[in-house]
């Protein structure tokens, strides 16, 4: 049978192991890892998973129905087009921070889509403390328009309270 | 002539190259042919002859290959390094790597900003070579290569921000 790709998206309550038994399960049932995301948000434990698996969704999800129950995770599964070496090189990177408000990142991302970037990474935090909380976001992505239109496009945004920053990513191929 | 370059998870890409003995015609015609293979990969601005399957301490780096060259980056354009030694290091600069050898994937890794090396050119002679910024970067990436590293032996998290060394160059806006 050919082999499909899937999105497997599960979260639950961080603890400790839930990698190593969700990838142990994947592995015994007979599934392949490709590009992954996992990371604690919150009090939360995320994983975003590429699959590769020949059989079903129903069939995905019965190899993970153990560790689910056992971990108290919420799984969801996509059926995906396309698989691996499929990536993209970045060549800008934008880092804003600032005091936390609502709308930095809709208005930062508005305003750098508007000048061209293509975002191919977006990681955001929040530091600080309860009472004074510093948002504190990374992007890398693709400036379909040049650096110089998301620099205007930073200077506008930087006007809202925030501080940016622009790295062009020059890629070493040696 | 363009050679097949190696890559990993070939084995071979983790010796240690051994140095050259011999400034003959065999020698330069090995390099000709290592030039013309990093020329034709898309992108390439250094070459090391491990990634040939040649184990030998010979590597050509030419930045000014590259179509946008970062900005005030200095370079000596196609310098050809045999027996290459750093003798010093100085600063700390991440960027963004990738490698003939390791294709689909690029990574950061943390490099000195500016060396100094002695190497031998193809005739014999030895050079000293001050080299900083995106050419320091590649000199580096292929001394590597003869000691059996790969930069992915230097990743560091894509997450690490150590991109703060710019602000003090005039790349930030003069709030600071």
């Amino acid at each position: 049978m050919k082999k499909h790709w899937y999105m497997l998206t599960l979260v639950g309550k961080d603890r400790p192991g839930i990698v190593a038994h969700v990838t142990h399960a994947l592995y015994e049932g007979g599934c392949h890892l490709g590009e992954t995301s996992m990371l604690r948000m919150g009090t939360s434990f995320t994983m975003m998973m590429m699959v590769q698996y020949d059989g079903n969704v129903n069939a995905l999800r019965n190899v993970l129905q153990t560790e689910v129950e056992s971990l108290g995770l919420h799984l969801h599964i996509d059926h995906i087009e396309g698989g691996l070496h499929q990536h993209r090189e970045p060549d800008v990177r934008i880092s804003i921070y600032g005091a936390d408000k609502p709308g930095i990142v809709a208005h930062a991302t508005g305003a750098l889509t508007e000048a061209g970037l293509d975002i191919l990474d977006l990681t955001s935090d929040v530091g600080g403390t309860e009472d004074a909380p510093i948002y504190i976001m990374h992007i890398e992505g693709q400036a379909k328009e040049g650096v110089e239109a998301l620099r205007s496009a930073l200077a506008i945004v930087e006007k809202e309270g925030v501080e940016a920053r622009l790295t062009p990513i020059d890629t070493l191929v040696g | 002539m363009s050679l097949e370059i190696i890559t990993y998870p070939d084995e071979r890409l983790k010796q240690v190259s051994a140095p050259v003995e011999h400034f003959d015609g065999e020698l330069r015609d090995f390099i000709a042919a290592l030039e013309d293979t990093m020329r034709a990969g898309p992108g390439g601005v250094g070459i090391a002859a491990p990634q040939v399957g040649h184990f030998f301490r010979i590597a050509i780096v030419d930045v000014s290959a590259m179509g946008k060259l970062p900005k005030k980056s200095t370079n000596h354009g196609r310098i050809v390094l045999i027996n290459p030694e750093i003798t010093e290091w100085q600063g700390m600069v991440m960027g963004r790597e990738g490698c003939m050898s390791v294709p689909d994937f690029t990574g950061n890794v943390i490099r000195a900003e500016k060396i100094v090396l002695t190497a031998f050119d193809e005739q014999g002679q030895s050079h000293e070579y001050h080299c900083e910024g995106f050419e320091a970067r590649a000199v580096q990436h292929e001394v590597d290569h003869l000691d059996g590293m790969l930069f992915l032996d230097r990743l560091v998290s894509r997450r690490t921000d150590l991109f703060r060394r710019k602000v003090y160059e005039g790349q930030g806006k003069g709030k600071r």
